[in-house]
């Protein structure tokens, strides 16, 4: 114990220091719990959404569009469930093996498989491939059958677009398909709402509305590992579908008018003259908008792009033709309201007339006689309307022309193919072509040949105005939020007070100065189609429930030269591109009008016999649906 | 004396067995039951690998605390230095010869399982430095002499440490050997000055890390500069812990860990796994748990006799306390990452031996704080 002392003393030492130590302890210790407190009951809430955000992913699904119906209802475009074929390469066991079967079971090209395999490298192994984008019932069958054998595919059932309808409303509808990465851009809610595999309109109203038909994604939301790998599904919340647009087309008409034009190149357009709605509009050819749903085939496509009728133009707002006679009405109108003519005035017609050495001749070469107004009209006497238009001058024609829609647009700015067509004046010609107006071009004008370019819809539209009394309509083709019935539009014209619904307002829309010389007009179209030798005699309804009145007119495609004329050709004997373009504009029922149409058959010959006889065959049902048609009175609201 | 010294060796197997410090012994068998739930958790709910191999050494390294308890207290410190040198011999063998992994040198291969001499030097130091000042006169403990030699004994194993690299374990080595020179009465002015040396020093010290000692600094500064790289462990760790709120996302709940959003969630940040399902009440359960074990190996220390005995428990239970504050310092985003095991929760076997071992001398001290050494 010689250093007890010592050793008490530094045990002394130890343990004061070790009290000082033991203090520090306890003190780190609060700390660390005081940490701890801050992190997990503090800020509890922003360490959850952060740890939500780590696990919680969100997948976007392709939004579904919204319906187009047509006045009645019927779905014109609408979805479709689509079997697809997915593959999950995480889950295969043989890949090579897999693809075999399924290029035996599926006829793949190797193109396809090829892509397949290039995805595969690109994906990550737990994101889905997919094989087929539209498998067939057959094929989905078969897949199934075989599942057993096919492990890591998927089977999915999915939506798409469809058109039941086919080929009836391509021109107006348009299609949709993949967007390119350029229309990604340029719009932001598909931007916003893009996934892949999403369609979007390439053309017409799908085009036009698609901010409408859109749809809201639908969103799927999974629990991830660190990696992104899927683990389990959350949540599945619905997108909403794209609005429902409703058109005022009526489909059985529309389909007709198909089925008139069928193998022909031309136009059917159909119109309610007092509210303007648009009942049908059918460009011939047509073709089939589910082609392209999927990526159309090299094969298809150079089908559509090479046939000589070209069904990718849509004739009826970007076909510009010559009216031909079609524009007499308008001439004969412009002359009565100018007061250049009366109904007595007559003219001698020879067969032609000679003006400064230049002949212009009618259509009939033993000519017409004398003819008065409405014998000219009903006969369509060139000579007559040659010197009334004389007598006119191309300006004041102009006038009366624009004012019943010619040289503008008729739907405004809902189809950007939509073409303006021409009526000319002696401005139009100095400011464009730099030089002066002749007066033999006065007289073509007057005859609906020379500059003048119109759309069938223009031609429609003029015949409606000319039917409704002379008003003007605004032509649609939607169903708007506030729509006129019939009854209102067809009351407010006769009353005199027009009342636009968009502006709410009380419009002149008066089109004439003296109402009598629309009727003037009326009769006279009356007469050409149902008096003796009226052009469109043969074509004629004599039930007064159907009975129409038109014009007819036969638009060259070139001159005539002498020996042409001489020679007299039966339409078989020119060739295709020299034939005439047919036309026919008519509105009915005569009393008590309802509906304007405008038929033109591309080198149909003339108008009284490739023309007329269709909208005889078409004003019957059209007539017919007018009733059903009025009892759809149960507008739905829809804004767009 | 002579007389103590044989009647203490007299003490029969029972009544070692009835010595024994059952506090302790419960305290450390709760935290190890609880270990293998959180281990069986970071397996994702099911027994796999690192639930096996947890279980395994829990129950080969639990008896042998209990065989090195029964050794009398006196043998230990006979063999404190031997200890020591041994540990350093293995620390220069694993320089040479060690096994390489991520970039480390630290461990040799036993066969049976790998070994990190590194961890056992936190005893061995504690050993050599409790018997070094248990022998020394008070009055020399502040002689130029004595301090070179107790200063050598704590820089030898950590320049082979550091050199592995471990920047973690050398910090814990020197801690734990600091703390018996402040226990052992060395003047207080030294430590300040020390203390303001190393201050002044840093510049230079961080000048000598390596670059990714570097970039954890600056990482534990700012977790948000580079959040998916460096910062990302940090930054998930705090989300488990956060997230997990006042109860916790319960027992196999945890969405962090299970979906893998947290690194090292068997080692080092294997609190955080526990605090996100368990939260902040099972958080501080644990605490509570750590420092009853500390309480007791103090108390144990403030009944021995012997001074070495007084010394190692003092200074073993500072180091558990140091291992338990930097690492969870660490995953709660107080100190820049260093790789520091939680005591016997981690998955490690060195770790874990070295724990057990040093548990067992503090039940030695237990059965015997009677025993006077000379």
């Amino acid at each position: 114990m010689i250093n007890s002392n010592s050793g008490i003393r530094k045990t002394d030492v130890i343990n004061r220091r070790m009290f000082i130590i033991g203090a520090a302890k306890v003190v780190v210790f609060v700390g660390i719990v005081a940490r701890l407190f801050s992190l997990q009951i503090n800020e509890n809430k922003k360490y959850l959404t952060l740890s939500d955000k780590n696990r919680i992913r969100e997948w976007k699904l392709p939004p579904t569009r919204g319906n187009i119906v047509d006045y009645f209802g019927n779905v014109i475009a609408g979805n479709l469930k689509v079997y697809q074929l997915h593959i999950i390469p995480e889950q295969v066991e043989n890949f090579n093996y897999l693809l075999v079967r399924l290029k035996n079971l599926l006829n793949l090209s190797d193109k396809r498989i090829a892509r397949i395999n290039k995805l595969k490298a690109e994906l990550k192994p737990w994101d889905s491939i997919i094989v087929s984008e539209n498998l067939s019932w057959s094929q989905f069958v078969k897949i199934n059958n075989y599942l057993y054998d096919l492990v890591g595919v998927k089977p999915v059932m999915t939506i798409s677009r469809n058109y039941p309808f086919n080929d009836v409303y391509t021109h107006v509808l348009g299609y949709v398909s993949q967007p390119n990465e350029q229309e990604i851009l340029e719009n932001e809610i598909i931007q916003e709402r893009f996934v892949p595999g999403m369609k979007i309109g390439k053309l017409g109203l799908e085009k036009r509305l698609e901010n409408h038909l859109i749809g809201t994604n639908a969103i799927q939301r999974y629990e991830v590992n660190a990696y992104g790998k899927r683990i389990n599904q959350l949540e599945h919340q619905k997108g909403e579908q794209g609005s429902k647009i409703r058109l005022t087309v009526d489909t059985e008409i529309q389909k007709a008018c198909g089925k008139l034009l069928n193998e022909k190149a031309g136009s059917i357009s159909v119109m309610d003259i007092y509210t303007g709605d648009v009942i049908a509009m059918y460009s011939s050819p047509s073709y089939n908008p589910n082609l392209f749903l999927f990526g159309i085939s090299q094969d298809e496509w150079q089908l559509i792009r090479n046939n000589p009728l070209k069904p990718l133009i849509n004739k009826t707002l970007s076909g510009l033709y010559s009216p031909g006679s079609t524009i007499k009405p308008i001439v004969a109108l412009s002359a009565l309201e100018n007061k250049v003519i009366d109904t007595k005035f007559k003219v001698k017609c020879t067969g032609k007339m000679e003006l400064y050495g230049q002949t212009f001749h009618c259509w009939k070469e033993k000519g017409h006689g004398w003819v008065s107004l409405k014998n000219a009209m009903k006969q369509s006497c060139d000579t007559y309307f040659y010197e009334v238009a004389r007598l006119l001058g191309v300006d004041r024609l102009n006038i009366t022309a624009e004012k019943f829609g010619l040289g503008k647009k008729v739907l405004g700015d809902y189809f950007d193919n939509e073409k303006k067509g021409l009526f000319p004046n002696t401005k139009w010609k100095k400011n464009n072509l730099g030089k002066g107006w002749v007066l033999g071009e006065t007289l073509i004008t007057g005859i609906g040949q020379g500059y003048t370019q119109t759309t069938p819809l223009q031609l429609c539209m003029m015949t409606a105005q000319i039917a409704n009394g002379g008003f003007a309509v605004k032509p649609k083709i939607i169903v708007d939020s506030n729509p006129i019935s019939y009854e209102d539009a067809k009351q407010s014209m006769e009353s005199g007070l027009l009342f636009d619904t968009n502006s709410a307002e009380l419009l002149d829309k008066k089109l004439f100065i003296n109402q009598r010389n629309i009727k003037i007009v009326q009769e006279a179209m009356f007469a050409s189609t149902n008096e003796r030798f009226g052009t469109s005699y043969k074509s004629r309804i004599d039930d007064p429930k159907y009975q129409f009145a038109g014009k007819t007119g036969t638009a060259q495609v070139k001159r005539i030269s002498k020996r042409e004329r001489e020679l007299d050709l039966e339409l078989e004997q020119i060739p295709y591109k020299d034939r005439d373009h047919a036309l026919y504009v008519a509105y009915g029922p005569y009393v008590n009008p309802r509906y304007a149409l405008s038929i033109i058959v591309e080198h149909g010959g003339s108008g009284s016999k490739a023309a007329a006889p269709i909208a005889k065959k078409l004003f019957k049902l059209i007539i017919d649906r007018h009733d059903l048609r009025n009892k759809q009175s149960n507008f739905e609201r829809i804004t767009v | 004396m002579f007389q103590h010294d044989r009647l203490n060796n007299d003490i029969t197997l029972f009544q070692k067995i009835k010595n024994l410090d059952y506090i302790l012994l419960i305290s450390v068998i709760l935290l190890s039951v609880l270990s293998v739930f959180v281990m069986y958790s970071t397996d994702g709910g099911e027994i796999l690998f690192h639930t096996k191999n947890h279980f395994v050494k829990l129950a080969v390294f639990f008896p042998l605390m209990i065989f090195v308890a029964f050794f009398n207290i006196k043998f230990w410190h006979n063999f404190s230095y031997i200890i020591y040198f041994i540990v350093i011999l293995l620390l220069i063998y694993v320089s040479f010869f060690g096994i390489k992994s991520s970039g480390s040198q630290r461990w040799m291969d036993l066969y049976l399982f790998v070994l990190q001499p590194s961890e056992l030097m936190k005893i061995a130091i504690i050993m050599c430095l409790a018997k070094y000042f248990h022998r020394i006169k008070i009055e020399n403990v502040n002689s130029f002499t004595s301090i070179t030699i107790v200063l050598s004994i704590i820089i030898i194993p950590i320049i082979f440490v550091i050199s592995q690299p471990d920047l973690g374990t050398s910090i814990l080595i020197a801690l734990s050997g600091l703390i018996i020179l402040w226990l052992g009465g060395m003047k207080i002015k030294y430590f300040i000055y020390s203390f303001i040396t190393f201050l002044i020093s840093l510049p230079f010290i961080i000048s000598f890390l390596k670059p990714y000692q570097k970039l954890r600094i600056l990482t534990f500064l700012d977790p948000d500069r580079d959040p998916l790289g460096a910062g990302y462990q940090i930054i998930q760790s705090k989300i488990a812990i956060g997230s997990g709120g006042l109860n916790g996302k319960g027992f196999l709940k945890g969405t962090q860990s299970y979906l893998d959003f947290l690194p090292e969630k068997h080692t080092d940040f294997i609190f955080t796994l526990f605090s996100e399902e368990f939260g902040f009440i099972g958080s501080v359960g644990l605490l509570i748990l750590y420092s009853i074990i500390i309480f007791r190996i103090v108390r144990i220390g403030a009944i021995s006799r012997s001074n070495f005995a007084r010394l190692f428990c003092f200074g073993y239970a500072f180091a558990i306390f140091i291992y338990i504050v930097v690492n969870l310092s660490m995953v709660l985003g107080l100190l820049p990452i260093v790789g520091s095991p939680l005591p016997i929760m981690s998955y490690g076997g060195s770790s874990m031996l070295a724990t057990m071992i040093g548990f067992g001398i503090v039940l030695s001290a237990k059965i015997n704080h009677k025993q006077i050494i000379a």
